[in-house]
């Protein structure tokens, strides 16, 4: 729409119901390489649902999903993964009681040539992963429980991006975090976006994406109200979308606006 | 925070311990729980020997000791992997029970007649075992399914399992015993012939020796390669000595048990050697039960921390959601869970039956709750993730080892059972305190 080139990823009037509810109701969202989108909407818009439909957590009951341009079948998160989708939960979904390394390759591990573990490497190649992302990370060898909640953070994030992640989603990012964990977490988007990868960020809470985003999609009811460039709105109209699902001037509005 | 000094990577954390027993520890790196029960059953093992006037610590009842904790060390290395994806298994001594007939009918019947291949066949207990541990996969699979793709809890369908496969045994043969085991087959439950004698029991020790200096030089290697904190010299060099030392140790006990005076008189005649006035001593060596079991252990210890299956067993009883949105398959890891029980089962019902020389309608009864309880003991945790197998095997011979002393001691058995209950309450309660303490 506002970008000539082809969509990383174009989800096109999804459609899911939890026993008779509407979760999400043809909704349609898309995300350019190196954009971020923030996915904004109250507690029970059905923006995790949406999302969680394309990490493969959830299986649509309707509507497409195409990335980069192809039509693409994803049942499972393995799926997901298979399309360079890779997602960070809300609720810091690690594996609690495995070290920092096993959480990183979980599902991926590096094996020796007769397939069994190589612990060795894969601490090294986490060493070096996280030390780019949280060089003050040295608890290598405690179970991920033993982490603070930035800490459980960085080792999530670093799961993301150690395999080459083309496509991003972070449920509430810095939710758990302190500010100043919360700043890192920034910088690591815009790194990240420089590289070309295409992030989803979701939150009820606009200030947490507002600064970070290039643009907004905003949900309520299940629906889609409207999208806008961050430059085309402000903080105040956007929380007008969110709350009453007013669509300013400078959004395009959706399935899910206000009728006036 | 406070938590993150600028630890230099390369400095292996033990420099910094203050006195030498907590540099001792941490230079090693043994788990220090592991510890804790070994300093449990060195005090239980001495309690009895004190309290039985001496009969506990000798060759005889150890090896005796060794044999009767086989069949549920078998069991107890799978019961931890289904207790750390917070599931529980209350049917494995009823597959065991079923399994033994099953087994039982085989040697017995099936191949020696119907098959023609005759009593005493070397292939009968291959055969034997085979199908054993087919139907024990079968059973595993059926109940693993049940409880992965139709999501019944695990408690639900192995209470079931529980009843069904116990009726299941009596059907066989309509509650007859079958007895005796073929020749072959009983060299899986010890006694004079089922050991492997002196010669093969040295063998053992040196091979198990060559695998600890050679496994701690690997590791050491493998450490060196990334730039990881070394053990010091003298820590490596500790632990290949109380390795080594612990596995001579109990072969020397193993081989200073004699054949009893008849059987080697016996074994002298057919041989025609003569015996020697003092009388005749042939070790026992090692039981071939034990050796299965050690088998199994090692078996069960490099799955569970050195494979991705095992990596996934534990990773699912820490989040079974995280583990399964990180793309792991966890239905059908717990569905391979359950198979390996039923196998498991089934090893340990060939070596109860041999042991018995006899399988009969009630073996294996209450053998699931000693297996938890053992697993438990050993410090695997009913909340999920948290369990290792040395730790249950530890747990096994703790609970044989309370057993067999109440016996010595000449307790009765209800009195038997009202201390192995309090002590299982009381060890649980201990590991929480020391989990407490620990974070």
């Amino acid at each position: 729409m506002l970008d000539a080139r082809t969509p990383l990823v174009e989800m096109t009037d999804i459609s899911i119901s939890f026993g008779g509810i509407r979760a999400v109701d043809h909704a349609s969202i898309d995300l350019f390489p190196g954009e971020v989108v923030g996915l904004l909407g109250h507690n029970g818009a059905g923006k995790s649902t949406l999302i969680k439909i394309l990490s493969g957590a959830y299986k649509r009951d309707a509507g497409s999903i195409r990335i980069n341009g192809q039509d693409a079948t994803i049942n499972n998160p393995r799926d997901a993964k298979g399309y360079g989708i890779e997602t960070i939960y809300q609720q810091l979904a690690v594996a609690d009681n495995v070290d920092a390394a096993a959480n990183l390759f979980l599902g991926r591990e590096i094996t020796t040539p007769l397939g069994t573990l190589d612990d060795a490497a894969m601490e090294a190649k986490a060493r070096e992963v996280m030390g780019r992302l949280n060089p003050n990370f040295r608890r290598f060898k405690e179970p991920v429980k033993a982490l603070s909640g930035g800490q459980r953070q960085s080792v999530a994030i670093a799961r993301a991006i150690l395999f080459n992640a083309r496509i991003l989603i972070m449920d509430e990012p810095t939710a758990a975090l302190g500010p100043q964990e919360t700043a890192q977490v920034g910088d690591l988007i815009k790194q990240l976006k420089s590289d070309g990868i295409g992030i989803f960020l979701i939150s009820h809470d606009i200030h947490d994406v507002f600064d970070l985003a290039d643009r907004v999609v905003v949900m309520k009811n299940g629906q889609v109200v409207g999208s806008a460039r961050t430059s085309d709105v402000t903080k105040d109209e956007v929380l007008g979308m969110i709350i009453l699902g007013k669509v300013p001037s400078g959004a395009v509005a959706g399935p899910g606006a206000l009728q006036t | 925070m406070a938590d993150q000094h600028a630890v230099q990577t390369n400095v292996h954390p033990s420099a910094y311990a203050r006195n030498p027993l907590q540099r001792f520890l941490s230079a090693t790196e043994l788990d220090t729980r592991l510890l804790g029960m070994v300093g449990a059953l060195a005090i239980i093992w001495i309690g009895f020997h004190v309290f039985s006037g001496g009969l506990f610590l000798t060759p005889r009842n150890l090896w005796n000791l060794s044999v009767q904790t086989a069949s549920v060390a078998v069991m107890v290395t799978g019961m931890v992997l289904v207790i750390v994806t917070r599931n529980i298994d209350l049917s494995v001594g009823s597959i065991l029970g079923l399994v033994a007939m099953v087994m039982g009918v085989m040697q017995t019947d099936v191949l020696p007649t119907q098959l023609g291949l005759g009593l005493g066949h070397p292939m009968i207990w291959v055969l034997s075992l085979a199908t054993g541990l087919l139907v024990g996969v079968g059973i595993g699979a059926l109940q693993g399914v049940i409880i992965a793709y139709l999501r019944v809890p695990a408690f639900i369908v192995t209470l079931g399992g529980y009843l069904v496969w116990r009726g299941a045994a009596w059907w066989v043969t309509m509650g007859r015993t079958v007895a005796p085991m073929d020749p072959t087959f009983q060299l899986m439950g010890g006694g004079p012939t089922g050991s492997v004698g002196w010669f093969w029991s040295w063998v053992v020790a040196i091979v198990a020796c060559i695998a600890i200096a050679v496994g701690l030089y690997f590791g050491r290697q493998q450490r060196r390669r990334f730039n990881f904190p070394l053990r010091p010299v003298w820590a490596e060099a500790s632990l290949a000595v109380l390795g080594c030392g612990i596995t001579i140790a109990a072969v020397w006990v193993a081989n200073a048990y004699p054949w009893p005076v008849r059987i080697a008189e016996k074994y002298a005649e057919a041989n025609g050697i003569t015996v020697p006035p003092d009388g005749l001593f042939i070790s026992h060596g090692i039981a071939i039960p034990v050796l299965i079991a050690m088998g199994v252990g090692i078996v069960m210890a490099f799955i569970s921390t050195r494979t991705r299956f095992g990596r996934y067993v534990f990773a699912m009883g820490g989040n079974p959601e995280a583990a399964e949105l990180a793309g792991i398959n966890t239905r059908w890891v717990t569905v391979k869970i359950f198979m390996l029980m039923g196998a498991l089962c089934a090893v340990a019902a060939a070596i109860s039956s041999a042991r018995l020389n006899a399988a009969t309608n009630a073996m294996g009864t209450l053998d699931e709750l000693y297996v938890i309880a053992a697993a438990v003991i050993g410090g695997t945790s009913l909340a999920g993730g948290v369990g290792t197998i040395a730790g249950a095997l530890l747990g096994a011979l703790v609970m044989q080892s309370l057993q067999s002393g109440m016996v010595l001691m000449g307790l009765d058995s209800p009195l038997q059972s009202i201390v192995v209950g309090i002590v299982l309450v009381f060890a649980v309660w201990l590991d929480t305190l020391y989990r407490r303490n620990k974070h």
